[in-house]
């Protein structure tokens, strides 16, 4: 769960900052999405397959986590089948509550997500054989895609708020309480990163600064 | 003080229990919480109905016996910064003409006995899997023989401190018991009379914790906030270190 999760935050972060090259233009976007499917490796591994065991990896991770997620949820339900009357939560966090639910919503739109940008089934508002910056700038003049985007963040930041503290402490790094504060205080920043770098490309084209 | 009392009752552990209310006058903000109780008992006892069954025994907040979930929360440290166990909260925490909710611990490890009382033997189980330490008979050695580091034993004491009175458990939305299995392991695992045993002893209690029915840890806290004896949350990373470690250690014969 620890490790998945934290190879999930990893691939988060450096999807977010390759994001902003939209910033850079067109074909500066389109060559580093090329790049991604192209020659990573080369000559190490034959041309092309990078991006096939990258996604390999994310796909183990993503069925890993959610077959953690599964167990701890069944061993938590047989714990706790019978729910107190009355019950005051002293310590929990939103997040840490919603880790669960939160985290089959996000999964769903994830799946809506490689639809659209990956696979390219769900078309919104372009056409077949429009590049990577075209499909970006044609979704997100569209404000309905920014909210729902927006939203979706929340949720994905919202669980690697919890989800980051969580992984450390999982993994034996919380040594005390001032480290549990720092680990806190970072999971923040890294979920406040995330969030306002994800959604800085939409709303600019939204609004006009990039087109 | 008159209070209302809503209680679990469960004749039972195959009963299906129930909230009852139950108004109860002249109670005095001097009195503990269960000393309230005792007063609600002799009253149901005049009026012929059965008295509510409930754990307790030193009333000091050493044993570990007493426990029950008060308004939410366990042991009814409710809003209040101050750590306690249910013998040591004492009526003056609560507003006159209040409504008290008073239910048994809620675990799958904890089954309930009888109203408010429930099976904690499998703290016994996970403490006989390895929460001893293997020293010779016979004449002790000198008391300051073997050094310990002010750090370690400072953290071996805090930990030791556990009553195992299974509030963590209680107040767990996973129904885990870690904090309970990570206070003896790092207890033990602080000291060099705990180190031979030290590998060994972390995955044979982890193992018979998941095998007593609790759930598993993720991290919320809520075990630390309701612990009467202030057994810290890094206690559990402090088990995870070690059964990372011990993974890489052979079993043995």
């Amino acid at each position: 769960m620890a490790i998945t999760g934290l190879i999930m935050v990893g691939f988060l972060l450096m999807h977010m900052y390759g994001n902003l090259k939209v910033f850079l233009g067109a074909e500066a976007f389109d060559h580093y999405a090329h790049w991604l499917k192209g020659d990573i490796l080369y000559p190490l591994i034959p041309s092309g397959w990078f991006i096939w065991i990258f996604r390999f990896v994310m796909l183990a991770a993503i069925v890993l986590h959610i077959y953690s997620a599964a167990v701890l949820t069944g061993r938590a339900h047989r714990a706790r089948g019978t729910k107190y009357v009355t019950s005051k939560p002293l310590q929990q966090t939103y997040a840490a509550r919603t880790m669960r639910w939160g985290g089959v919503i996000l999964a769903g739109f994830l799946v809506f997500h490689l639809l659209q940008f990956t696979a390219q089934v769900i078309k919104t508002g372009w056409n077949s054989g429009a590049g990577p910056y075209e499909m970006f700038v044609v979704s997100f003049e569209q404000w309905w895609l920014v909210l729902a985007y927006a939203l979706w963040m929340v949720t994905v930041c919202m669980h690697v708020r919890h989800g980051f503290w969580s992984a450390f402490a999982t993994l034996g790094a919380n040594t005390s309480a001032t480290t549990r504060k720092w680990w806190n205080i970072i999971a923040w920043a890294v979920a406040v990163i995330l969030y306002v770098g994800f959604m800085i490309a939409p709303v600019a084209v939204l609004i006009g600064g990039v087109r | 003080m008159n209070i209302t009392l809503r209680v679990w009752r469960q004749a039972n552990a195959n009963a299906q229990g129930a909230m009852q209310t139950y108004q109860l006058a002249d109670v005095s903000p001097d009195m503990s919480f269960l000393e309230m109780l005792d007063l609600l008992n002799e009253k149901l006892t005049v009026e012929g109905i059965e008295p509510v069954a409930f754990d307790h025994d030193c009333r000091e907040g050493i044993c570990g016996m007493c426990g029950v979930v008060i308004n939410g929360s366990a042991h009814g440290r409710g809003s209040s910064p101050v750590p306690t166990t249910t013998c040591q909260l004492h009526m003056r925490s609560f507003a006159d003409g209040a409504t008290i909710d008073i239910e048994p611990w809620r675990a799958g490890g904890f089954p309930v006995i009888k109203d408010l009382v429930v099976d904690r033997t499998a703290f016994d189980r996970i403490i006989q899997a390895g929460g001893y330490i293997s020293v010779n008979t016979g004449a002790a050695q000198d008391a300051n023989a073997t050094p310990v580091p002010k750090v370690d034993a400072d953290r071996a004491f805090d930990a030791a401190t556990c009553i195992g009175c299974g509030a963590c458990v209680a107040a767990c939305p996973n129904g885990s018991a870690m904090l309970f299995t990570s206070a003896k392991i790092t207890h033990l695992a602080m000291l060099p009379q705990g180190q031979p045993e030290r590998w060994s002893r972390v995955k044979s209690m982890v193992a018979q914790h998941d095998a007593e029915g609790f759930g598993g840890c993720t991290n919320i806290g809520e075990c630390a906030a309701v612990c009467p004896k202030g057994i810290p949350l890094d206690t559990i990373s402090q088990l995870n270190r070690d059964l990372m470690h011990a993974l890489f250690k052979p079993d043995g014969k």
